[in-house]
């Protein structure tokens, strides 16, 4: 019996190929928008992970000499014995001026990340032991071509410019033979070691550094496209449960015979349930492919884009992680078991007897629409209820659900009624005819239609929200990466010589002083600024005083970063205590992108009264001839390379990079369009077969074939006009949520929102051709539905 | 007694209320006989056809075949006994459109397990639709349809067969053809028939004759 229900269950597909091609497709495509993202996600954050992993500056605390460059091997040694966890390192410039390639060399022994930056799995310890290669990314390599005589080997993921290898090979090529430029400490130091001024007095410890800047931005990236995976996640659903829906509604009245002539109702469930377990894996393993695929595309830009930003090494390959079929086919097979679950209720509830189902199909159908409605608008309240008196990122991510769903759900009925109206206004009777088809048309469309509500919602929210980043971005990295170059020196001694030196080298010194200080009772940093041409022109301010920086300069006032701000509830002309007898109010307050704590800003002297014992060790220096400076800080001065940051380099690198990122983006935007047009494709071809009894009282009566094919086109662009029109303040919406809700919730600020109407009138074009696209060939397959197909729908009346 | 029917009744609840169909329905049928059941359209004759063959439930009352009283049966048992006991030649239950002839008439016989190549293709021939087997439904004409429908009722070896006039949208010859056919062949494998027609003619070529009115048999 289960065999012959099987054969029967199985010939419907085999009689209607397109059916399970459109069915298998929309599991697979949803399923590749998930693990795609998903994979571009997980990808990046893994490589991250790795990243922060290795020997890279700011994530560990390190070692430097108090004077100097250099550190004995012996003190290394010493260390060791007294059981300090540390890692050597030595470092220096190698290669022609111009040219030179920064070659660092470790022990993968002792440092802390292991193997540290060769993590990606090309190299294996004994390998790099026994080998001691060079490693360098591909450009790098080409360099140091000929210049050394240790084997190379190519590794994307090591920072440009930058050669890592073993410390004794390094130090063999640098003619460094006993010597160390810094130790690496492990973070977890055994208890009970001696302090460091006993084992070795001349050095200084510097904290770790960057490293949580870094992570907050990544953070952020990385929680911006986990919504856009949720997003994509609900499209595939909607199309899922589309296709599946219509599956079932297909061969219901073979349902109903397979029962008549004695097919036990629960046998039959079992069956249909397997049956869509096999092809919900099918359509799954399709779909993890697609998205591997997806993803391997979009990857590299990926990589850069986070590499350039935030500084992280992301391995450019793209890896099939285990996690990524389960998850894939774990998406695939739950959207397939919550889409199915509605329609086997269905079929379990459907009467046997087509008599009584006209009648309760259509009580039916009004008491869902009912249950929608009533769902929609306690969804949509919830959501109002949460932007008013909401908490929390759990919160923000309830709201962004709540909203989505609710609009989605609220879609039909919205439809409906613009399509009422339009009915009523009507002259013509074809217009008539029209407008009323159109209305009975929707149910069977909506979940399509709310899948290109939800794909269109989540291009305009993605996409305004990744501009606005961009613009925001832009805007910081001006005002923080003012300086041409940054240095840092070791000592204060260093410190007082250097700026002496660079002062007429440059067109302004701007000293970088901070202490960690408690402000209104948060931990937060205070700042001396050397108010000049670089604050004024360059720093702009999200909410500021008049002649705030007058008043700033002259040690009247202060300002606050929007963490500080929004934590402790203080705004432009509040006061804020910064030390013992100090209150100044707050004179302004900038966006500090990426920074985890609260900061405040005062002039230089100001700073210098409250803590006369804080020098600067680090400088921004202005200058039009970067190259220069560089030279002359390295060859006259003798400040080692390392000390020294490009930072216009690193802009220019990040910028190109944030480009890349929108590429991503619009690709991404692409293929949740494409998705979304597959599902009214898929919606229109299956109600094409099912339209002809509507459809062939209208030819009967003296429509062409052709006029009612441009009609069905025509519908087409109707429903997605009036989708898209709902599409965009919805997407506005998300935008909104994402941006100043829970980035805020995340993170603690608030990324201001620009908005791109250009960008979504293209993406409007976009859906539309999608909707275009998809209606053509069921409308040119019902233009030439052949007579006799029409004639039959008379026949079978009884 | 094949089949036995009890005090048997049936009511729609419509707008207007509830609106009794069925007030109270006795009969019996014995193995191998052949009955017509007359009535005026709505006079509840595809009802009782549809209570007998265990596809609808009944208020009150009690439908016993070959002892089973199927009013008392779950949902899985009632498929159990439609699957192996009965046959049904209903316009609603059609052929399913993706299959084949050959598959379609094999289908129920199969899902009863009763299944045998020699038999179905007797059947087949003698239908005259020994050249259509590998046809699909729709490629069949309403009359081949019909015949495609009797031959899936017998091959699945059914003690009773229910007919909802299967020759109702079929021309009065052809008609004809497919009755005598159908009446033959049942009297081959012995099974019991009930028939519903409107025509005064097939009714009498039937055993006996049962006439509905108002929910009660005459
Ligand atoms: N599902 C249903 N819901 C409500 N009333 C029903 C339903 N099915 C049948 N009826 C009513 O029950 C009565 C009997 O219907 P039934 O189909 O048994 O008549 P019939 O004798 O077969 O008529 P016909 O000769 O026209 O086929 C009719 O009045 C019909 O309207
Ligand atoms: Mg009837």
């Amino acid at each position: 019996m289960t065999a012959t229900g099987l054969s029967a269950l199985w010939s419907h597909w085999r009689r209607n190929p397109l059916q399970l091609f459109t069915l298998v497709a929309g599991l697979a495509l949803a399923t590749a928008l998930w693990s795609g993202v998903q994979a571009v996600n997980a990808e990046a954050r893994a490589s991250y992970d790795a990243a922060a992993a290795t020997l890279g500056e700011g994530q560990y605390d390190q070692l430097l000499p108090a004077v100097g460059s250099d550190i004995a091997q012996e003190t290394f040694i010493a260390l060791r014995r007294a059981g300090w966890l540390v890692g050597p390192v030595v470092e220096g410039q190698i290669g022609p001026a111009g040219t030179q390639v920064r070659l660092v060399g470790i022990d993968p022994l002792t440092a802390p990340g292991g193997l540290g930056p060769v993590g990606g799995g090309s190299m294996d310890l004994p390998q790099f032991l026994s080998e001691q290669p060079v490693f360098a990314n591909a450009a790098t390599a080409a360099k140091l071509e000929g210049l050394i005589d240790a084997p190379l080997v190519i590794e994307p993921t090591i920072a440009p410019d930058t050669a890592i290898t073993d410390i004794f090979v390094a130090q063999r090529l640098l003619g460094a033979q006993g010597r160390l430029n810094r130790l690496i400490l492990a973070p977890e130091q055994p208890v009970g070691r001696p302090a460091l001024e006993n084992i070795a007095p001349d050095l200084t410890r510097r904290a770790a550094q960057g490293g949580s800047d870094v992570g907050r931005l990544t953070d952020s990236f990385h929680l911006n496209l986990t919504a856009f995976g949720l997003l994509s996640f609900a499209v595939g659903i909607f199309i899922v449960h589309g296709a599946i829906g219509l599956a079932f509604e297909q061969r219901r009245a073979m349902v109903r015979t397979l029962r008549a002539l004695g097919m036990p109702l629960r046998r039959l469930i079992v069956l249909m349930a397997s049956e869509l377990l096999v092809l919900a894996l099918i359509g799954g393993v399709l779909g993890v492919s697609l998205g591997y695929i997806v993803a391997a595309t979009l990857l590299p830009d990926v990589a850069a884009t986070l590499k350039g930003l935030y500084g992280a090494q992301v391995s450019g390959a793209l890896q099939l992680r285990p996690a990524w079929w389960l998850s894939g086919l774990a998406i695939s097979v739950l959207g397939t078991a919550i889409a199915a679950t509605g329609a086997l209720i269905s079929v379990a509830r459907m009467p046997l007897l087509a008599s009584a189902q006209p009648r309760a199909w259509a009580t039916y159908r009004a008491r869902v629409r009912q249950i929608q409605m009533a769902v929609s608008v306690a969804l949509l309240a919830t959501a109002l209820i949460l932007v008013l008196v909401g908490e929390g990122l759990v919160m923000g991510f309830g709201l962004l659900a709540c909203l989505l769903i609710g609009a989605a759900l609220a879609l039909p009925l919205v439809l409906d009624g613009m399509l009422w109206l339009a009915s009523v206004r009507a002259r013509s009777v074809v217009a008539q005819w029209f407008w009323a088809d159109t209305r009975q048309q929707l149910p069977g469309l909506s979940l399509a239609l709310m899948a290109l509500l939800l794909a269109m919602a989540a291009n305009v929210g993605v996409s305004t929200m990744v501009s606005s980043f961009r613009l925001t971005f832009t805007g910081f990295l001006d005002q923080r990466l003012a300086s041409e170059i940054y240095v840092s020196a070791q000592s204060v001694q260093q410190a007082r010589a250097l700026e002496a030196f660079a002062a007429p080298l440059t067109s302004e010194v701007l000293p970088l002083l901070s202490v960690e200080a408690t402000l209104a009772g948060l931990p937060a940093e205070l700042y001396g600024a050397r108010i000049g041409a670089t604050y004024r022109d360059n720093w702009g301010l999200l909410a500021a005083a008049p002649n705030v920086w007058d008043s700033v300069a002259a040690g009247d006032a202060l300002l606050v970063n929007e963490q500080l701000a929004r934590r402790a509830g203080l705004w432009v002309g509040d006061d804020l205590r910064i030390g013992p007898q100090t209150v100044l109010p707050i004179a302004g307050v900038f966006g500090d992108y990426g920074n985890p704590i609260g900061q405040a800003i005062v002039s230089e002297p100001l700073f210098s009264t409250l803590h006369p014992q804080v020098t600067a060790l680090r400088f921004g220096l202005r200058t039009d001839d970067a190259e220069a400076l560089r030279n002359a800080l390295t060859d006259d001065f003798g400040l080692p390379a390392g000390n020294i940051t490009d930072q216009a380099q690193i802009k220019a690198f990040s910028l190109a990079v944030f480009e890349r990122t929108f590429t991503v983006t619009a690709a991404l935007n692409v293929l949740t369009l494409s998705v979304a047009g597959f599902a009214i494709f898929m919606s229109l071809l299956t109600l094409a077969g099912m339209r002809l009894p509507q459809l062939a009282p209208a030819w009967a009566l003296g429509m062409t074939r052709r006029r009612l094919g441009q009609l069905e086109l025509m519908r087409a662009v109707v429903l997605a006009v009036l989708t898209t029109a709902c599409a965009l303040p919805l997407g506005l919406a998300l935008a909104w949520v994402l941006l100043a809700v829970v980035n805020v919730e995340a993170f603690g600020w608030r990324l201001p929102m620009y908005v791109f109407p250009r960008d979504y009138a293209v993406l409007g074009l976009f859906a539309l051709a999608a909707a275009l696209l998809a209606a053509a060939w069921p409308a040119r397959r019902l233009a030439r539905t052949p007579p006799a197909d029409l004639l039959k729908v008379f026949a079978n009346e009884r | 007694m094949l089949l036995h029917v009890k005090h048997l009744k049936k009511s729609y609840s419509g707008a207007e209320g509830s609106v009794p169909v069925l007030r109270g329905i006795d009969m019996e049928v014995a193995a191998g006989e052949t009955l017509a059941l007359t009535g005026e359209s709505g006079s509840g004759k595809s009802t009782l056809l549809h209570l007998i063959g265990g596809l609808d439930t009944a208020d009150s009352g009690l439908i016993e075949l070959d002892g089973q009283d199927i009013t008392a049966m779950d949902d899985t048992q009632r498929a159990a006994v439609r699957r192996t006991r009965i046959g049904i030649i209903f316009q609603q239950f059609n052929l399913i459109p993706s299959l084949d002839i050959a598959a379609n008439i094999a289908f129920q016989a199969r899902l009863a397990g009763t299944y045998d190549v020699g038999s179905t293709d007797d059947l087949a021939k003698a239908l005259g639709l020994a050249t259509h087997l590998r046809k699909y439904p729709e490629q069949l004409s309403g009359g081949q349809q019909q015949r495609v429908a009797i031959a899936r009722a017998l091959a699945a070896r059914p003690q009773l067969i229910l007919a909802d006039e299967p020759t109702g949208n079929l021309d009065e010859s052809t008609a004809a053809d497919v009755m005598s056919q159908m009446l033959a062949l049942v009297a081959q494998t012995g099974a019991a028939l009930i028939m519903v027609t409107h025509s005064p003619r097939l009714a009498g070529q039937m055993g006996r004759h049962l006439h509905l009115r108002q929910g009660l048999l005459a």
